[in-house]
């Protein structure tokens, strides 16, 4: 593989260590990665692959000698052009970061000042560092806004954090780490935060400055199908260990490993299409709401779900996707419009709602860390519904309790934990353990899987549909993965600005002839197939402008 | 909860406390001489008769200071918990419900806020009849203006996490969404407000009582006794010194349990429980 001249970076057994202080334990040492090694040319991009955990991001800041929230580099070699930056000091270091060596993070929100204009914190390392002057750097920032898509590059840099999207702002933190001329860039997730129409253009806009700056990089994701269209070299790891490691032909066509199978192969379809959808058990009805300021947010949605089957809601942030299970909860009350559950009207706002209507819809959050109380165990978060709507007390509470963890596929050790000392995955089923407790028939789940690893994912995905199988529970799945949506939906709901732009079976609704949005929103979907972005891209306008 | 994983220092602050409360609820049996007796002359220097030496009219220090226990820890406790009391639940109904209510509250703590506490003390008691209950009762009410503020703060953080809605459609009522799912969360804070204002409510009682408006002499109380003794300070005499430090060695007592209680709590969001 590697040509020695050409050789930029070069990581020998990379060891990495940290302590952890685990609630109730004494400290400890945890080996966070373990005898990493790769090697990086001019001008390559190398994916780093794996779930949350698997030490991608800490190997990434390795690059630039950095260990994040108390890591310890404690082995091993990095070497950047033939020296071991590990071994150099603090003014050493400081010539590489930022200036031969650049990071760009997964939240630029969060990591651009929002006090300071746009064009200043892009060109501020690179005078900071005395590489250019403040006009060379401009000079190199405006270059560097046009190669990256940016509208109005002229000016682009008198702005504010604030007053442009998220997919911009990652382009101009794109632009911040180009702009010294670095050897090396690191991307930790550029792309995971945004929507999949916007994600697009910002991939496109990334690959095509590596190309045109000629700047090797090393590419973090847990997303698979991304990290196969910018890549030459994938490296898969798990656990703080390399699982396989190798051309992106190869890893998608011939994966050797059965992890990486499973990764490649993850989200195939579970659920084939119910046929019957004549009888509706949730039947919204013109539907509008509106906040308390005024702003409408969802505009004449009509839509309807039959027990037992599966409505996913699809459309990207601010579609209005949530609001509409906001309304159907009656957290919102609809300003207009009429929602009807079991051939009855529902009440419209929540605090005049029959208990026993509260009891039959219940809700899965995106977060399961913060849709349970920190302060209760299992036991209790899960017992509450039990004692609330049912009266269950005492041996026959803990009975139901155990039974319930049974149905989530966790055992009994579980029951007296804490959210905090359980994993996502945990958390989200123990979520769901909630909402079944109460016995419902209509489980509105706002995006479950979309903070969790595709794998932990698809685990969730496949309990939901078991669920669904035993207890006939009709889902609203509300999502922007459409490959979630092709693999357990019965019918399917494409939101767009507050409307609906679509509704239909899953089979009519995401076939041929599409309307624009559905379009875009099918077209924007990373597949797990090299070239997939030249091609996506050949066939549809470039609208970067407008994200 | 194993006794051994305690830290030294609540154990510290743990006997700190009980010294204090045996002192005060056996005071009589305890202290050598009356808490009203004048025993020898004028700040008579402490010998092996008089631990503490004698005070401003010739009594015993170490007496005073035990029986001094009594009405200190009783008003600032009883003042301290009520204000804590009535200051979290009106804050959090205010949190939890809003609107109107949130609103009229609100105001009206602004409004208490508004005038000088001592003054409004000063007033108050001065028309009210003089009694302990009356005393602890005003101490409370101007103190709760402070936990209100404080309680609405951190409750609103609380009330708009997914955890509480999640309460709210289950429909759940005021009451469990106060006292099961938001006080359970915001306790790290409060309690340590709470170790503040135990130290400040000691002091408050002694400036009233430097006033004429607090505990009556000749009864004795920690903080009239530094009153009582600071003129001897002026010529090298340490009287005053030691009530002063009887009521910082309680403090820190009770700030090293609360900080233990809180590292206690704070450890079950998964931190790492030193913060």
């Amino acid at each position: 593989m590697p040509e020695t001249s050409n050789q930029l970076l070069s990581v020998r057994n990379l060891k990495i260590e940290a302590t952890s202080y685990p609630p109730g334990e004494p400290p400890k040492r945890i080996t966070i990665v373990d005898g990493v090694s790769f090697d990086l040319q001019r001008g390559k991009v190398l994916g780093l692959i794996g779930e949350s955990g698997a030490g991608k991001s800490t190997i990434g800041l390795s690059a630039l000698a950095y260990g994040r929230g108390g890591a310890e580099i404690t082995g091993g070699e990095v070497s950047l052009n033939g020296t071991n930056i590990l071994a150099l000091g603090k003014g050493g270091i400081r010539t590489i970061r930022g200036a031969r060596v650049c990071y760009v993070a997964q939240s630029a929100a969060a990591a651009f000042n929002p006090a300071h204009r746009l064009g200043d914190q892009v060109i501020e390392a690179s005078v900071k560092h005395g590489l250019m002057t403040r006009e060379d750097a401009r000079k190199r920032a405006l270059y560097l806004f046009r190669v990256l898509g940016l509208p109005n590059p002229d000016t682009f840099g008198d702005r504010f954090p604030h007053q442009v999207s998220g997919g911009q702002l990652q382009r101009a933190m794109t632009a911040m780490a180009l702009c010294s001329n670095p050897e090396l860039i690191v991307f930790d997730e550029p792309t995971t935060a945004l929507d999949v129409t916007t994600q697009i253009d910002v991939l496109a806009a990334i690959k095509h400055a590596i190309e045109e700056t000629g700047t090797a990089a090393l590419y973090i994701t847990h997303d698979l199908a991304v990290v196969a269209q910018i890549s030459d070299d994938i490296m898969v790891l798990r656990h703080g260990r390399t699982v396989e490691y190798g051309s992106v032909k190869q890893i998608i066509e011939a994966p050797t490993e059965d992890y990486t199978r499973a990764l490649v192969n993850v989200r195939q379809e579970i659920r084939h299409e119910a046929a019957d959808q004549s009888k509706p058990l949730l039947k919204i009805d013109n539907v509008s709401a509106q906040y308390s300021n005024g702003f409408k947010v969802l505009h004449g949605v009509s839509l309807h779900l039959c027990k037992g089957q599966t409505l996913a809601i699809v459309g990207e942030s601010g579609s209005g996707k949530s609001t509409l299970a906001r309304v159907v909860t009656g957290l919102l009350p609809p300003s207009d419009g009429r929602i009807t559950f079991g051939g009855k009207p529902l009440t419209p706002a929540l605090k005049n709602r029959p208990r026993e209507d509260l009891r039959r819809i219940q809700l899965i959050y995106q977060m399961a860390d913060t849709a349970m109380n920190p302060r209760q165990t299992v036991r209790d978060i899960i017992g509450r519904p039990l004692t609330f709507y049912y009266g269950l007390r005492g041996a026959a509470k803990t009975a139901r309790v155990r039974e319930l963890l049974e149905q989530i596929e966790m055992g009994n050790g579980f029951i007296d934990r804490y959210p905090a000392e359980l994993s996502g995955g945990q958390k989200q089923r123990v979520a769901i353990a909630r909402a079944l407790a109460a016995r419902p028939e209509l489980i509105l789940c706002d995006e479950p899987t979309s903070a969790l690893d595709p794998l932990v994912a698809e685990g969730i995905l496949k309990l939901l549909m078991k669920l669904q199988e035993e207890q006939q529970l009709s889902y609203v799945f509300i999502t922007h993965d459409i490959a979630i949506v092709r693999a357990i939906a019965d019918s399917v709901a494409v939101m767009h600005r507050g409307r609906l732009v679509r509704f239909g079976p899953k089979s009519l609704a995401l076939s041929p002839p599409f309307d624009d949005y559905t379009d875009l929103l099918l077209k924007s979907v990373p597949e797990m197939e090299i070239g997939w972005l030249e091609r996506v891209l050949r066939t549809r306008r470039m609208e970067s402008a407008g994200n | 909860m194993r006794l051994r994983d305690i830290p030294v220092t609540a154990w510290i602050g743990m006997t700190g406390i009980a010294l204090a409360l045996i002192c005060a609820v056996f005071a009589p049996l305890i202290a050598p001489y009356g808490e009203t007796d004048v025993v020898g002359a004028v700040w008579q220097e402490a010998d092996a008769q008089f631990f503490f030496g004698l005070d401003n009219l010739g009594r015993d220090i170490l007496s005073r200071l035990i029986y001094g226990a009594r009405t200190t820890l009783f008003v600032a406790l009883a003042a301290t918990a009520i204000s804590f009391s009535l200051g979290i639940l009106l804050s959090f109904i205010a949190a939890v419900t809003g609107g109107l209510i949130d609103t009229v509250f609100s105001r009206f703590n602004d409004l208490m806020m508004s005038i000088p506490t001592l003054i409004f003390a000063l007033v108050v008691l001065a028309v009210l009849p003089q009694h302990l209950i009356v005393l602890i009762l005003v101490m409370a009410i101007l103190d709760s203006t402070r936990v209100y503020r404080l309680g609405r703060a951190v409750a609103l953080d609380v009330a708009v996490m997914e955890f509480v809605e999640a309460a709210k459609l289950r429909g759940e009522g005021t009451a469990w969404i106060i006292f099961r799912e938001i006080l359970p969360n915001t306790l790290s804070p409060l309690l340590a407000e709470f170790g503040l204002r135990f130290a400040f409510s000691i002091l408050f009682l002694s400036t009233l009582s430097f006033l004429g408006l607090g505990i009556q002499p000749p009864t004795a109380d920690w903080g009239g006794m530094v009153k009582e003794n600071k003129d001897g300070i002026i010529f090298g005499i340490s009287a005053a010194l030691v009530p002063g430090s009887a009521i910082a060695a309680l403090a820190v007592c009770v700030n090293l349990v609360v900080d233990w209680l809180l590292k206690r709590t704070s450890s079950l969001k998964g931190g790492r429980g030193d913060a």
